[in-house]
Order: C-alpha cells, then structure tokens, then sequence
C-alpha cells in the first residue's frame, strides 16, 4: 500500500530570527494511525523542532491547539485529516498577537473572560452539605459549562478583532451568562450592570461566527441573547 | 549567567487538581504564593478525568465512610497506608461539598441532591453490592471540577505564572527544599523561586508509555526533579492500565459506562468479565477487568480482524441515557472510534492511565524520606499531593474515582500543612546555596552545545516502546531483566539528544527535551523497581508468581508487604513497611485477604 501523504501550508514566525513572518510549505508522509491533524503536526514537528504549536490532552477538553485550519477556526486534535483540502493552510487564531509559528498571546482573551467574574457569588451562609438543585435547574448550565476556553470563537468574532479590549467575546460572554443561569448564583444585578455598557455586551451582533467554529458545539450567540432579553425585562 | 531571583512564602508547581486545591488554602491564608504551571490552569489534565470523584454522600443509595475505606484497601490490594486512606476517606464528603459550594455544576437527583453512580470496587457492605459512590458531572467530571477550582482561584487572587516550567528543585546542605528554578517559555528566562514552602503538583508521568490515555503534558516533572535531588520514588512498579482506552487512539472511555450499565464482550458476544469476576462482574477493580481482557485476547477471543481488543457495549441503554450521561463519551467514540455508541459498541483495549506510586508522603503532603533511622522523615519545606505523590493511598491499584478524591483531600491537605508550619513559625526563608541554578543551567547549556546527538523524538519513541513491551498489563521475568537494560541504554541516550531549535522564544524543542530527562528518571524507576518485586499484587502480576494455595493470586505478603523506595543514583532500591494501622481508633485495621470480585 503506498503511503499516505500531506501538503501542508504553515505560518512561521520566530521573533528570535525572523523579520517578519512567512509561510512554508512542507510535504508530509503520514503513517496509518495519523488520522487528526494533530498527529500530523506532531509527525511533522517529529521532523523539524523548530515548529511550535501548543497541544496537550489531544482530546478537545483542554483547548490548547485551537488554531486557523483553512481559513476556519477548530481543534487541530478534532479535525481529520481526510478530508481536508489541500493544502492544510494553517495559521494562528487570528486577533491575537502572534508569539512565534502558531502561538498567539492569549492575555487580552482570559482578560475578558476574569472581567466577568467567572465564579459563583452567593452570600448566604453555607450549608452543612450540598446546596439542593434541581435536575431542571441544573439543566440550564447544559451547553454553558461545558466551555474549554480555546478561544475559537472571540478570534472568530470581528466584533472582538475590533474591540479586543472592549467587547468581552463570546467566550467571556457565554461564561457570563453560565453563572446568570446558575439558580445558586446571587449577584444577577452585579453582573447585568457590569454589562451595561455600548461595548461589553452589545457589540455582539449576532454574525454567529462563534457558533460555527465552537468544536464544543456549543451556542454563545444564544447565550448573548439571554442576557440581552435579561437586560430588557429588567428595563422595563 | 546571571539568574533572576524571585522570593515568596510558597511556590506551587502545577496547577491541575491538586495545585490548584493547595493554592486556595494558601491565597486564602494570605501567604505570598506563586503558581507555576506549564499550560494555562484550565489546560492540565485533571480537565479529562470524566466518571467522577468518589465520596460516602449516600444521596441514593446507603453509603458511609467505613465502606468506602474498606473497598480502597481492597483495592489497593494492602499495600495502601491504611491512615491516609482513612484520612482521606472520612474526608471526602467535606472536600466533595466544598466543590459544590465554589460552583462545581454537579449532575443532581430528582430532590437536588449531588448525582452519584457506582464504580469498579466500590461497593456496601464490604464487597456486598455495588454502591453509588462517584459524584459525578455527567461524564465531564474533571473538567467541570478543574474549571470550579480555577474560578475560585481567581476569586482569591492566586498569583499564577502561566508557561512556566520548573525545571529542578533547590536544596541545601541540610536537604531541605528552598524552591525551584523555572523557565518561563516565552522568553527561555531562567528564575530561582525561593519559597519557605515547595508543593509539587505536577501530576502523572503516563508518558512513559506508547499507548496512554495521559495528556501530551504527563511527563512526570515533580518525580525527575525529585529524584534529580535525591528524593525516592515510591512504588513505581505500580501502574495502572484503564480497562476502557479507545483501541488505536488510546483515549480515555470512562468506566462511569459500565457504572451505567456498559458490558464488556469479546467475539463471541459473551459478557466475558461473569467468569472473572462473578460478584462485580464489569465492575471489578480496575487491575482485573484489565487482565481478564488480555486474557481473552490472548487465548484468541478478541474482536476485529487481528483478534486485538475487545468491544465496550451500551446499546442496550436507551439514547437519552446516553446523551444525558454520557454526552461526552458519545463525542470521543464518534471522534476517535468513528462509531456512535447508540448504534454499536465501542472498540477498547487496557491502557496505561495512572501511576500509582510517586514521591512519598504522609496524609499531611509533607514528603518523607529515610532519615536517621525514621523511615518517613519529613524534608523540610517540601509538599507534595496529587498523582505525583504517594500517600499512600492507592497502593498496588487505584479505585476509580479515587485519583480526583486524592487530588482534593491531599491538595488541601499540603496547603493546610504549609499555612500551619508558615503560621507556627516553623518555616524560614533560609540562605540559597551559591550553586542553586547551576544544575538547570548546565542542563540547558548541555541543550544548546550538542553536537551530533540524537532527536528527542526517537529516544523518546524508543523509551515509550520499551516500558510498553517490558512493563505491561502481565509482567514476566525475563522481560522485566531485559527492561533493564534496555532503559539504562535509553537513559544514556537521553544524555545526548540534540534539538535544532535554538531559539529563545517558545521553544517546544527544548521543554520536550527536558521533559524527557523527567520522563527518563520514571521509566527507570519503575523498570527497576518491577524487576525487583517478585510478586504479584494489584497491577503488578508477574509470570513467576502465580495464583497458589500457599500464595493466593500469586501475593507474598511474608516477604513483600512493603513499601519500594527508588533512587536515582546507582538506580538503588531500598524498601519501608506499609501502615497497617488505621488514623484513629474509630476504625479496626483492615485484615489481610485474598482480593475477589
């Protein structure tokens, strides 16, 4: 059987000895148990080190090799190899400062998402044992907390190209509305208010970039929704 | 080379479960504490752990701690301290509502409480029936815990260093431990963190083996730091293969399925795990599901074309089971098996998952060594919790559900020792040593002037190779000798690799070449620790010890109840009793037995 193999098109920067960054081409041969683009970087890195891309779980619950695949936005442990047309262009999530090769600088990212305060808030005295909830309360954190924070979306979102320092993103926003849902969390009015303002939440224009790029599958343009109808009745 | 000096009361080093459970006693504390941690917090693996994590609640069915301890021993098939797994099991409820008080979006029962299923060895009533133990988040256990305790950290203000890597452990004269040195990758900077206190927290080392269901990450930094500095490793022969890894991808598949009712069945169709373990049946603890499926692969009853796994199957379950409880496991099978559970069973084969042993401590995380006579001699200012320490609660084999119990009561239980010893006074910033960088930089500078060396990757590959062939799910003598001598070939190759990648700036060429001199020290401690254990017990079953009369399941508790020690220089072996006796006089100490499901 004659060997598999890839044309791949990367991005490559190193600040260390690159004036500016470029793109280059390299020529793959696969073996049989490469079947995500993950393992095909690994393969490739395998065979030239200077290449750097962050990976860890090769699962799609650390969110660590997000990056631009053909000009779309995904997991490069979740997307198959076959199938992809040729060649795989790949780049850095774009909006963010690029560090070197695939990494960017995530620090305006997690920036949004600690603005929200991504952590329960509630005053009342603790009980002994657990705080009861019920399992159709509990289902309103369904497709919320499941976030793995890759940031495939916000790097999606043209509104947070703009207004990176601005506008929290989908990611932040999705966080956002996770603990407004939670039935356990007091400080709804807090975090409306912290809200309120031309760009945090409202320069989300339902363009719904994020939810075609979550690998997760999850929905932050409704979410977004949610706390605007919140906003709204709250209003009036 | 001039070093930058950075100085706190504590420095963590990891910020998976375990770190991240510490730094929020010490952020609350108020003690000045640094994080080190090579991903982003989210990013460390306790984020894939999935079934749950194991407490007495009771919420639906009658449960108590007692139980619970019992099965642990069991499991650990006595070669568990029995104090720190009463410690730890009396804790559980409390660290387990604690999460649900910072946040953890726990599944629930219809009146609101904690949602638990059964897992393999737990049961009521000392081996009766099973019992739901495992509190779980559908199956996204780890991750919705790891998330909680990453928020509640920022609600305390933990100061993190994010793409750090330690890279060795500073001690004295005395031995006692004064912080790390580290790199941080974006910028190749060295640093000494000079700590009062040093919590290791660096997780597993999965990544010795070829097929792991362990993270890229897994490479075992706090264990090659401390045996770089002298510190023994414990019980490293111990390694625990998950009976359900995606066969091909190695990607973990809860045993949360079986607790919801999943069956193991070879080509046949037959539920094959009736023979083996009649009582528990799939169930079982995790070291004999694992064996009974080589064994049926073996003796030629595997599934597929070439007889090489065995097939995990719910379809008997209904779809909106599945996708409520197992949205996830539905997502990886499809993703990584390309078949959806619903409609056919999923392909597995036992995959190295979790390392038992690890850098030894007591019930309080303070790490022990022999000393003068006391074999479990705290080194000051040194911690240590989570998978990459060594209650020892775990034993020869985990309980599932037991390694995110371990990271919550023994991280809390390091960072409440270290407020203590830092609030009684007992803890000093003590003078560094003059030479405290000299050992991370010669490493590096080694990295950056290697001529004619060879790739990470294939001395990597070929250690990954070696521990798979020699030190697998059935152990035997001659390929244990032979194991070796193998891994102190590799070892000497470690010595030479060469990466091409010079720069500064991010270079992945280089972290992975010192995570192998940490992967390195791993392998040769369980290689040389295995060859030395002949016996069988938990997950360490030898051809030369089989089941007996005189030696029921081939464990020899006349001569190897103990405890191995590993260290470094001279790959030299020395070995320490097992606690046998219980924390308190609330409970009698669990009697040896022969172990059956």
């Amino acid at each position: 059987m004659s060997k598999r193999t890839v044309k791949l098109k990367m991005y490559r920067y190193d600040p260390d000895k690159d004036d500016k960054p470029y793109m280059q081409d390299y020529t793959l041969e696969l073996e049989p148990s490469d079947k995500k683009l993950l393992d095909a970087l690994v393969r490739l890195k395998s065979k030239d080190d200077t290449l750097s891309f962050r990976r860890s779980c090769r699962e799609g619950v650390c969110g660590s090799d997000a990056m631009n695949i053909n000009g779309k936005n995904g997991l490069a442990c979740l997307t198959d190899i076959d199938g992809l047309p040729q060649p795989i262009v790949l780049r850095p999530l774009p909006g963010l400062p690029v560090i070197r090769d695939l990494i960017v600088d995530m620090t305006q990212f997690f920036k949004q998402y600690h603005s929200i305060k991504p952590y329960l808030i509630n005053d009342t005295p603790l009980p002994d044992r657990e705080r009861l909830q019920s399992p159709e309360e509990r289902e309103e954190l369904n497709g919320l907390y499941e976030c793995i924070l890759c940031a495939c979306c916000s790097t999606s979102c043209p509104s947070f190209w703009w207004n990176p320092d601005k506008f929290v993103g989908p990611a932040g926003l999705l966080a956002a509305y996770r603990f407004l849902a939670d039935t356990r969390d007091e400080a709804t009015t807090e975090r409306l208010d912290n809200l309120e303002d031309p760009y945090r939440l409202f320069r989300c224009h339902s363009i719904m970039n994020c939810v075609d790029v979550c690998p997760k599958s999850l929905n932050p343009t409704r979410a977004i929704g949610k706390i605007k109808d919140m906003m709204v009745s709250r209003a009036v | 080379m001039n070093v930058a000096k950075r100085t706190f009361d504590a420095v963590i080093v990891g910020a998976g479960g375990a770190g991240l459970r510490a730094a929020l006693q010490l952020s609350e504390s108020g003690m000045k504490t640094a994080v080190l941690t090579k991903v982003f917090p989210t990013r460390s693996h306790t984020v894939a752990a999935q079934g749950g994590v194991a407490a007495s609640l009771g919420n639906t069915t009658e449960d108590n701690w007692h139980w619970h301890m019992y099965d642990t021993v069991k499991g650990s098939d006595w070669l568990g301290d029995q104090d720190a797994i009463e410690f730890m099991c009396r804790k559980a409820n409390e660290v387990v509502v604690e999460l649900e008080h910072y946040g953890m979006p726990f599944d629930r029962t219809d009146n609101g409480k904690i949602y638990q299923r059964p897992f393999g060895g737990h049961s009521q009533n000392y081996g009766q029936a099973p019992v739901s133990r495992s509190c779980a988040a559908a199956d996204r256990t780890g991750h919705a815990m790891l998330h909680a305790l990453y928020q509640r950290n920022v609600r305390a203000n933990t100061q993190f260093f994010v793409e750090w890597m330690a890279l060795d452990l500073i001690r004295d004269a005395d031995g006692d431990v004064l912080g790390v040195t580290a790199i941080e990758m974006e910028t190749g900077e060295v640093c000494i963190f000079h700590a009062k206190a040093t919590i290791f927290a660096t997780g597993g080392a999965g990544r010795i083996f070829h097929s792991s269901t362990n993270a890229f990450i897994n490479t075992g930094d706090g264990l090659g730091m401390a045996a770089r500095a002298g510190v023994p490793l414990e019980d490293m022969e111990f390694w625990q293969f998950h009976p359900t890894g995606v066969f091909g991808a190695g990607v973990l598949i809860t045993e949360g399925v079986r607790g919801e009712g999943g069956i193991l069945r070879n080509a046949s169709g037959e539920r094959f795990m009736e023979r083996y373990a009649p009582n528990l049946k799939d169930l079982a603890s995790r070291d004999v599901v694992s064996r009974s499926m080589v064994t049926e692969i073996n003796e030629g009853r595997g599934c597929g074309p070439d007889k090489d796994h065995v097939l995990l199957d719910i379809t008997h379950l209904s779809p909106e089971t599945i996708m409520k409880r197992l949205p996830g496991i539905r997502e990886i099978s499809i993703q990584f098996a390309g078949v959806d559970p619903i409609k056919a069973p999923i392909p597995v084969v036992p995959t190295a998952h979790y390392q038992m042993g690890g850098i030894p401590t007591n019930f309080k995380g303070q790490v022990v060594a022999p000393k003068d006579g006391n074999q479990n001699s705290p080194i000051s200012g040194f911690y240590a919790a989570g998978e990459c320490a060594c209650a020892s609660v775990h034993g020869a084999n985990r309980l599932g559900t037991n390694s995110l119990l371990d990271l919550l009561v023994f991280g809390k239980s390091a960072g409440e020792s270290v407020v203590e010893d830092f609030q009684s006074g007992q803890l000093s910033l003590k003078p560094l040593p003059a030479d405290a960088a000299d050992v991370s930089l010669a490493r590096l500078a080694r990295l950056e002037g290697q001529k004619n060396g060879e790739s990470v990757f294939e001395v990597g590959l070929e250690m990954r190779r070696t521990m798979q062939k020699h030190a697998g799910v059935f152990r035997f003598d001659n390929l244990l000798k032979e194991g070796v001598a193998r891994i102190k070939e590799v070892a000497e190759r470690a010595k030479r690799t060469e990466i091409k990648d010079k720069s500064k700036v991010w270079n992945t060429a280089r972290t992975e070449a010192l995570e192998l001199d940490n992967l390195i020290e791993v392998a040769k401690a369980t290689m040389v620790s295995a060859e030395a254990r002949k016996e069988s017990r938990g997950a360490h079953v030898r051809d030369d010890s089989p089941d007996t009369a005189e030696f029921p399941n081939g464990r020899k508790d006349n001569e190897w109840l103990k405890h191995t020690l590993w260290y470094s220089e001279g790959n030299r072996l020395d070995y320490k009793p097992v606690t046998m006796k219980p924390l308190s006089q609330d409970v009698e100490p669990i009697a040896l037995a022969k172990r059956t499901y």
